[in-house]
């Protein structure tokens, strides 16, 4: 579909270019792919339900996205930055690991 | 309000929605964000894990890690120099022990020469006399010989070669068949003497009156010193073990 050929068309334009993180960027990144990641699950799991919706989909991958960055900014402002972000991550991935059964469930009827 | 909820069929239908944008393009223009959207996801994923390959991550860290990796390193390099010190001490040790066992050795060396040249058990060199003794009528007897060397050992003599024979600390003359014996070798006159020592002494001791040199003349025969500014004894014997004494070890 044209939403994974375009996921593998960001990877592969990745790949080439090999930009650099900026510096006030790389906390963040990586919260945010995983933030990220857990909205296209979710969006997954709706169109194999056949709920999906793209603005259901836009808004919570950008909500999710800025939420997470916005959590570990603070916590970092706190001094609880490891911390809060252990956090998110294992909320994020507890999320994520839910959206991949109900995936399992619908495409394989197990 | 009831119109659009009376009817469920009508419920698939676009409803008319409030505000500028058709429900339509809305779901176009929100797929396409999507789609953006999901293409920078790929992106975003495929710079994070290049960024995290590289070995050195201390940038991608926050402060409260970094602080963490700085006390580990801390105490690590404070163990390490720990280390460097305790190592040096040993090594300064070793140094010290190694200097004085070479010291020791050296010394022992040194006596192992010089109890060589006093015993006889190597050559050995250094200023004298050559005592050349004549004796035509065969009157000189053992003890005469030994009378030579004992003076010459009065005078400081620190090695003696009798013609042939290493002179050291259990040699013996002896008569044999009529002729004069040193260690069991037979000598014949004239008899040379190699002495090293104080050569003026030397030659004094065998020439003071009444001494050997007179003893020698009075038997008929002659006895001639002459002084060498160095004299070379090669003659050596084997190292005595003694059978009844032995060490005291205080």
């Amino acid at each position: 579909m044209i939403a994974a050929a375009a996921l593998i068309a960001g990877i592969i334009v990745g790949l080439i270019l090999r930009p650099t993180v900026p510096t006030w960027l790389e906390p963040y990144l990586p919260i945010a792919v995983v933030a990220a990641l857990d909205a296209v699950f979710g969006g997954v799991r709706a169109r194999l339900d056949g709920v999906f919706d793209a603005k259901v989909f836009v808004v919570s991958f950008i909500s999710n996205v800025l939420v997470a960055a916005l959590i570990v900014y603070l916590g970092d402002k706190l001094g609880v930055g490891s911390q809060l972000s252990t956090a998110v991550v294992v909320v994020l991935g507890i999320r994520i690991f839910g959206n991949a059964a109900a995936i399992r469930r619908r495409v394989f009827n197990a | 309000m009831s119109e659009e909820t009376t009817d469920a069929s009508t419920a698939a239908a676009p409803k008319p929605h409030p505000g500028r944008w058709r429900p339509h393009a809305v779901r176009i223009a929100a797929g396409a964000i999507a789609v953006l959207l999901l293409g920078l996801l790929g992106f975003a994923i495929a710079v994070q894990v290049h960024a995290n390959s590289r070995s050195d991550n201390l940038a991608n860290l926050r402060e409260d890690d970094l602080i963490g990796i700085l006390d580990d390193q801390n105490n690590r390099a404070e163990r390490l120099r720990q280390e460097i010190a305790d190592l040096e001490n040993t090594l300064r040790r070793l140094q010290d022990s190694g200097d004085r066992s070479a010291a020791a050795r050296q010394q022992a060396l040194q006596e192992e020469q010089a109890l060589g040249v006093l015993l006889g058990t190597v050559p050995a060199t250094g200023q004298g006399v050559v005592v050349t003794i004549t004796d035509p009528k065969h009157k000189l007897a053992a003890e005469d010989l030994l009378a030579v060397v004992e003076e010459l050992r009065g005078a400081g003599a620190e090695a003696i070669q009798f013609a042939t024979v290493r002179v050291s600390t259990d040699t013996a003359f002896t008569e044999v068949d009529g002729s004069v014996a040193v260690d069991s070798t037979t000598l014949r006159p004239p008899y040379q003497i190699l002495a090293i020592g104080d050569r003026t002494t030397l030659d004094t001791a065998l020439n003071i009156p009444g001494g050997v040199g007179a003893t020698v003349r009075a038997a008929g025969g002659s006895l001639e010193v002459s002084e060498q500014l160095k004299i070379t004894i090669s003659r050596t014997r084997s190292l005595p073990t003694p059978k009844y004494a032995s060490p005291s070890g205080h």
